[in-house]
């Protein structure tokens, strides 16, 4: 059964390096992706927060947006109709988290957007990546070329020796900041690199052409501190991290502030910004930001042992039957060695110290809204 | 002593009246890290097939089942102190509760090791 089910599911360049380092195979978005490995996510996790931890994404979308007037600024600003972010700031060599709203405010997918100096590079969510293709089709063919990168890996080195792992194939990454990005030769390989990651952990993540990802992955597990990490401790650590999981922690229903992302629209796009507004959802989103919204995403921390998962209603007390909201991601984080979750509640009751209930198989669990991320991060600024 | 097993990879040690009941290594590595355990409360009058425990890996909730009938006398307290003991002796320490037995001829339906080994094969 399994056989025919996986048997229309794609696969990623490094599939055969998966099977063959024991990665237990599961469909992810249409992809056969390995979501850990004999060691187990729990070790997986940990090694990552501890060491370095290789992931492999590729499964997630590469996009280039090449301006047909070959001025960055013109495609910067083309994406700025699509995204609430201030694209044209991004200067060449750095990146930025943004997310492509629809009219109503809220989420089509997150990504993050690099200037390449000649164009800008994106990375998008697996599960959205056609979508996402077909919208900057739709709205930005006119000013930029819309390349769709289906020909490269992409890889994620995370944790506190990465660094010193890479720059054993690429000497030049110690100098890079959190966010920097560009075109680096990796053991050889003409690859883009980003300081970046979704782990809460300083690292990088690595964009090879399809064909050289395999024994560049191999040349990175021949360093004892990394080892390939499946799907199931990135999104433990994701979590910790207090990070967006696009179709669970936000979605079309979320605007930026209801999701707690404020921080990543810039004022040039907010009210009386040079360049305010002009994205889809601005009203909605612009409001939100002037007069606050009703719901709000928290981190929230259980009183108990038994973890609190994604789907379980939230209460303002243990009588009540009116659920106030929803946990959108949650479960046990292996750094905390305690349950962590995430989800929204009404603004009144978001604010830090707050109690509140989550129903569990019948019953009422304590739980605290928290501050996040819930791990710090180590990113190098 | 006799070992029987469900297809639900529960174990039960039978003891004259009274049936230990755990979950099998063949379960415990489908489960992976196992950080959480609830147990029934003692005194509980439990059906069989109902939902008795539930044990929680790092990504996923499961029930344990009972596999019989009958009225729980004990649970394993060690459990809920060290949930990974579940990974590490499934078949041994990390037994989950103890049933007395409320009608034995619900033991025919069970397997025995070697139709098990052969339900996991």
């Amino acid at each position: 059964m399994l056989a025919r089910d996986q048997s229309s599911l794609k696969r990623t360049p490094l599939h055969a390096l998966h099977v063959a380092r024991g990665g237990k195979l599961v469909p992810f978005a249409g992809y056969e992706m390995p979501v850990q490995y004999p060691a187990g996510v729990l070790k997986e996790h940990l090694h990552t927060r501890s060491a370095a931890g290789l992931f492999d994404v590729s499964h997630m979308g590469q996009l280039a947006l090449r301006p047909k007037s070959g001025q960055v600024a013109d495609a910067a600003l083309a994406l700025e109709r699509l995204v609430p972010q201030d694209i044209v700031a991004v200067a060449p060599g750095r990146q930025r988290y943004a997310q492509f709203t629809n009219d109503g405010g809220g989420i089509l997918d997150d990504l993050m957007v690099a200037n390449f100096g000649d164009h800008l590079f994106l990375v998008v969510n697996a599960a959205c990546k056609a979508e996402d293709e077909a919208h900057l089709r739709a709205h930005l063919s006119d000013s930029c070329v819309i390349d769709s990168l289906s020909d490269r890996a992409l890889i994620a080195l995370q944790g506190p020796k990465a660094e010193q792992a890479l720059a054993k194939l690429c000497a030049d990454v110690t100098a890079m900041r959190f966010m920097d990005t560009g075109p680096r030769k990796v053991a050889g390989v003409d690859c883009f690199v980003s300081r970046s990651g979704y782990t809460g952990e300083d690292g990088f993540e690595i964009s090879v052409p399809a064909a050289q990802a395999e024994a560049l992955v191999t040349a990175l597990l021949e360093n004892p501190d990394v080892l390939p990490i499946g799907l199931g401790a990135r999104d433990s650590l994701r979590l910790e991290a207090g990070l967006c999981l696009y179709g669970h922690d936000i979605d079309t229903t979320t605007t930026p502030v209801e999701g707690a992302l404020e921080w990543s629209v810039q004022k040039s796009r907010r009210s009386g910004g040079a360049r305010a507004g002009g994205f889809p959802g601005a009203e909605k989103i612009l409001s939100h930001f002037e007069k606050g919204a009703s719901r709000r995403r928290v981190g929230l921390r259980a009183q108990g042992r038994a973890p609190v998962r994604e789907g379980a209603m939230l209460f303002a007390d243990a009588a009540s039957s009116e659920p106030v909201g929803k946990v959108t991601s949650g479960g046990f984080g292996p750094s905390l060695n305690a349950p962590v979750a995430m989800g929204y509640l009404p603004t009144s009751l978001s604010a830090n110290g707050t109690h509140v209930f989550a129903e569990v198989r019948g019953q009422r669990l304590g739980l605290e809204v928290a501050a996040m991320p819930f791990v710090p991060n180590t990113y190098k600024r | 002593m006799t070992t029987l097993f469900t297809t639900d990879h529960e174990w039960l040690h039978i003891e004259g009246d009274v049936a230990t009941i755990g979950v099998t290594d063949y379960a415990q590595s489908q489960l992976g890290d196992v950080v959480f355990v609830e147990l029934p409360k003692v005194g509980r009058s439990l059906k069989k097939a109902e939902a008795a425990a539930v044990v929680e890996s790092v990504k996923a909730a499961s029930d344990v089942y009972a596999p019989i009938s009958g009225d729980v006398i004990e649970v394993n307290e060690a459990l809920v102190a060290e949930p990974a003991l579940v990974n590490s002796d499934a078949g041994g320490k990390a037994w989950f509760f103890k049933l007395k037995i409320a009608d034995k001829s619900e033991l025919g339906g069970l397997m025995d090791e070697a139709a098990y080994k052969a339900h996991t094969a």
